[in-house]
């Protein structure tokens, strides 16, 4: 089946072969204004060729760093001790000519975001063959039909043509694939895959994730794959690594890491990790849902809303067609989603910023259309609201207790003592120091700011929360204690929630109701239970077996019954197909 | 997992309270660069208002910058830093014997009231254009920046010069000029307000309820501070010149009066003769300009929240 120099050979039957990468006692110092910054210190790794080595931890851990030096691409101002390896290479004794060699044809990397990886003004045909000339595998012509053979095997369809467009023209996943393609193109002996599905939703990443498990079968290279995602790395890795603060806690086998942790970091990053099919309980707060009086006046309630955004010059894009959902008080509702499928937009109907275009969204029984400014205003401070990215949605220039005041002042709420002492309040509920409040979002931690974020949601003690991927930005230990507080502060409040997710697992541990949906329309609603466990919409399913779970046997059970669900809708698993031969170079192909 | 979450905390232990105008005040006396600038402007100008006094009020220099007085030697300056004395004309005297100190005082005087009245008109005129545009979008966007681009396509020198004419007099063109001045900001602060506008702090103080006024207010112009402060001190060079230029080709200010640009326009041809002339009009400009431009840059970095706190 496949055409690679070396053979296939069978991963995985712990075969003395020589590793294909390999750090020993690395470490890594950045000199900044600030002093001396450790980023490593002194970990030793190996990866061997048709294996999966995953490296987790969390933001700051040192990963993404370890694998820059494996390409030797460290900023000028970072020191390194310690011995790199890329095949037999010395990487850090390498000259500059030698290093570019190397990268591409030894080790190749494929990059988080398939957006920013790929030139927006190269057609992607230029960008394939771009790698292949200057390592000399091929020129002109037979570099084209190169480049078309690599998109063909990384399972895009109508080659030739793709090679003449550019990336905007591709989904997200197959610009990741066109990133996989770029990173094979010289047959490189082992891959660096640094986070590669972070960005990408859940059916586009079990793609993706099928796709290099075929690459490392059939191409017998080797991953590094660094990721802060359990669930791939179960998917994925038949090593894995765990990294905190620059050093490796725990190395082993997928099984014992995941399944058997010793490290106490590592049972609480897996403890952290949101587990669909749980279900509520596993934050330990309180499961069961709040009797739901149907008589009230919903907090939220959408009827038939379109939202359709005009374009000059084009026909109006709809953005959400026909949706019908109910918030009733004190009860939290799931919006869940791939990217595109008109979530967020329902979101901002929610809050009255984006008026629909018919049908109607009303916040207590009143509609923000009907409404006069003053009554618009006094419903807008009955509605909190928590973005994604916290770090966009605080107002760099303000200090955190302004930011917490800010709804109470512009709603005129209290005294100037009187704000003072209910974001003190807020702080605490938030479980953040009191002192906060005179510091400035940049000098607090992602979760910091997200907490900071809650707390202005809920400084007028809103009835309704509306809250957009509030943690898809938060590492998961982080996710997991403002998930925990979020619960604990909705049990106690009782307010109604909308939480827009894309995650499947997070939706499966707050909500009561779920409602899921696909380009712009519901596909399917009901209560947490039953569209969850017993989904019945082809979509929900899918969506469903996408999702990975921390747990490799598990996993592969998952995987499996992905695979034949695929099968049954008439579905193809993604592998990779036959890789043009690489031919066997002189070492000095550039002048 | 408590653990991880107090790890970050540990920054926060340390207890100071400071409002948002200490900060900014604290940040800005910190800046070495501007509060020497700032001092050496203040210089300037102090002296200039004080020396020979400003309207009714009498200076303590006791020459007048309109009367003549009798020519010593070549008219050189009588300023001498060996052994400091400041003689009878310390700046020397111009062609026909006028006290040379007591003009580029009055220069500076005016160049100073011509530059921070056209700096500070043109960017109000600028960021209300430019924050309305950027803000409102739709028709007020268009006709506001079709209206900026009206502006940048008349020649600025002839705009400058017909209005300055219709008006007259050092006042008239301290608010005619910033007529012509205001476009370029209007540009960039509008391209400011388009991406803040989109920022998701905006979107939640608008899901808040808050006023657009309050938005912008509170939201969106503190953002632009960078742009506009950068904008201001290139502005006020920018007048000084345009002023000298307008004065050289007889628009400017009228003859009995002067300015820095003035007094070097007039006295070009006398530069290779007399070279005090030349040298300090010249030497004021640049201080008044470069003092200006550190001043900003120290504004600048006050604004910037994200300034480090090490040096607290």
């Amino acid at each position: 089946m496949t055409t690679t120099p070396s053979g296939p050979i069978p991963s995985g039957l712990g075969e003395p072969e020589p590793a294909v990468l390999s750090f020993e006692d690395l470490e890594v110092q950045f000199a900044t204004d600030l002093g001396e910054i450790r980023a490593v210190n002194g970990i030793s790794l190996e990866v061997r060729p048709g294996e999966v080595l995953a490296v987790v931890g969390e933001s700051g851990s040192g990963k993404s760093v370890t694998s820059m030096t494996a390409l030797g691409l460290l900023p000028k101002n970072a020191r390194i001790g310690g011995v790199v390896r890329v095949t037999e290479k010395e990487v850090r004794k390498l000259d500059a000519r030698r290093l570019r060699q190397m990268r591409g044809k030894d080790v190749a990397m494929v990059f988080q975001e398939p957006q920013t990886a790929l030139n927006p003004v190269l057609t992607i045909g230029d960008q394939l063959t771009e790698a292949l000339q200057l390592h000399g595998v091929a020129f002109g012509n037979a570099a084209k039909e190169r480049a078309a053979g690599l998109l063909a095997a990384v399972g895009i369809a109508e080659p030739a043509r793709r090679l003449k467009q550019y990336p905007h023209e591709l989904s997200g996943g197959q610009r990741q694939r066109v990133v996989i393609a770029m990173a094979l193109s010289c047959d490189p002996k082992v891959i660096i895959a640094d986070e590669p599905t972070t960005a990408l939703d859940v059916t586009v990443q079990a793609d993706i994730l099928d796709l290099l498990r075929s690459v490392k079968e059939k191409l017998n290279t080797g991953i590094l794959l660094i990721t802060h995602n359990m669930g791939v790395v179960a998917d994925m890795a038949d090593r894995v690594a765990v990294m905190l603060q620059g050093d490796v806690v725990e190395v082993g086998s997928a099984e014992q890491v995941l399944v058997y942790p010793q490290h106490e970091y590592t049972r609480r990053l897996l403890d952290a990790v949101p587990r669909l099919g749980v279900g509520r309980s596993q934050l330990g707060v309180s499961t069961e849902a709040p009797p739901i009086i149907t008589d009230e006046v919903p907090a939220l309630e959408v009827k038939n809303a379109v939202v359709e955004y005009h374009q000059l010059g084009k026909p109006s894009f709809r953005a959400a067609e026909d949706i019908s959902f109910t918030v009733h008080q004190g009860e939290i509702v799931g919006l869940v989603g791939e990217s595109g499928s008109g979530k967020s937009t329902m979101a901002k109907c929610a809050l009255g910023i984006l008026p629909p275009t018919s049908g109607s969204v009303a916040v207590y029984g009143q509609d923000f259309k009907k409404l006069k400014r003053k009554e618009r205003k006094a419903l807008h401070k009955r509605i909190g609201v928590v973005f994604q990215d916290p770090a966009a949605s605080l107002n760099p220039r303000l200090p955190v207790g302004d930011i917490i005041a800010e709804p109470m002042t512009i709603h005129k709420v209290g005294s100037k003592e009187e704000r003072l002492r209910r974001v003190y309040e807020l702080l605490e509920a938030v479980e953040l120091p009191r002192n906060a409040h005179n510091r400035f979002p940049h000098e607090l931690s992602g979760g910091q700011r997200q907490r900071v974020s809650i707390a202005r949601a809920l400084s007028l003690n809103p009835e309704l929360l509306v809250a957009d991927e509030p943690t898809s930005a938060l590492d998961v230990s982080v996710q997991a204690s403002v998930l925990k507080m979020f619960m604990t502060l909705q049990a106690e409040y009782r307010f109604a929630c909308l939480f827009v997710s894309h995650d499947l697992a997070v939706i499966d541990m707050l909500a009561h109701h779920v409602v899921v949906m696909e380009n712009g329309r519901v596909v399917e609603q009901g209560l947490r239970e039953q569209v969850l466990h017993e989904p019945r919409e082809q979509y929900t399913k899918r969506l469903l077996a996408a999702a990975p779970v921390p747990d490799p046997d598990d996993q592969r059970r998952r995987r499996e019954e992905r695979h034949a669900l695929l099968a049954a809708f008439g579905d193809k698993v993604v592998e990779i197909g036959d890789v043009p031969h690489v031919p066997d170079l002189p070492e000095t192909p550039e002048q | 997992m408590s653990e991880i979450n107090q790890m970050p905390d540990a920054g926060l232990i340390e207890d100071r309270s400071y409002s948002q105008g200490q900060l900014i005040r604290r940040r800005f006396f910190r800046h070495r660069a501007a509060i020497t600038a700032l001092i050496i402007f203040a210089g300037v100008a102090l002296l200039a208002y004080t020396s020979i006094g400003f309207g009714p009020v009498p200076g303590w220099w006791d020459k007048n910058y309109t009367a003549t007085y009798p020519k010593i030697g070549n008219g050189e300056p009588t300023l001498s830093l060996t052994t400091f004395s400041i003689g009878e004309h310390p700046f020397g005297q111009d062609t026909i014997g006028k006290d040379y100190f007591a003009l580029v005082m009055r220069g500076i005087q005016r160049s100073l009231m011509i530059a921070f009245g056209i700096g500070l008109i043109s960017t109000f005129i600028g960021t209300l254009v430019g924050v309305l545009a950027g803000y409102y979008r739709g028709w007020i966007e268009s006709v506001l920046m079709r209206l900026t681009d009206f502006v940048i396509v008349v020649p600025t020198l002839v705009f400058a010069a017909v209005l300055g004419q219709m008006v007259g007099g050092v006042l008239g063109l301290t608010v005619v000029l910033p007529l012509v001045l205001w476009t370029g900001l209007a540009r960039l602060v509008r391209g400011e307000v388009l991406s803040l506008r989109e920022r998701e702090y905006v979107m939640a103080a608008r899901a808040a309820g808050a006023s657009d006024l309050r938005i912008i207010f509170r939201h969106i112009l503190p953002g632009t501070v960078g742009v506009i402060v950068v904008a201001i001190t290139l502005a006020i060079g920018a007048a000084i010149l345009l002023e000298s230029t307008l004065s050289f080709l007889g628009f400017g200010v009228p003859p009995t009066d002067t300015s820095l640009g003035l007094l070097i326009s007039e006295y070009q041809n006398a530069f290779t003769t007399r070279s005090w002339l030349f040298w300090f009009p010249g030497l004021a400009i640049l201080t008044i300009v470069l003092s200006v431009n550190f001043i900003g840059d120290g504004l600048r970095d006050a604004f910037d929240p994200r300034q480090t706190r090490s040096k607290d």
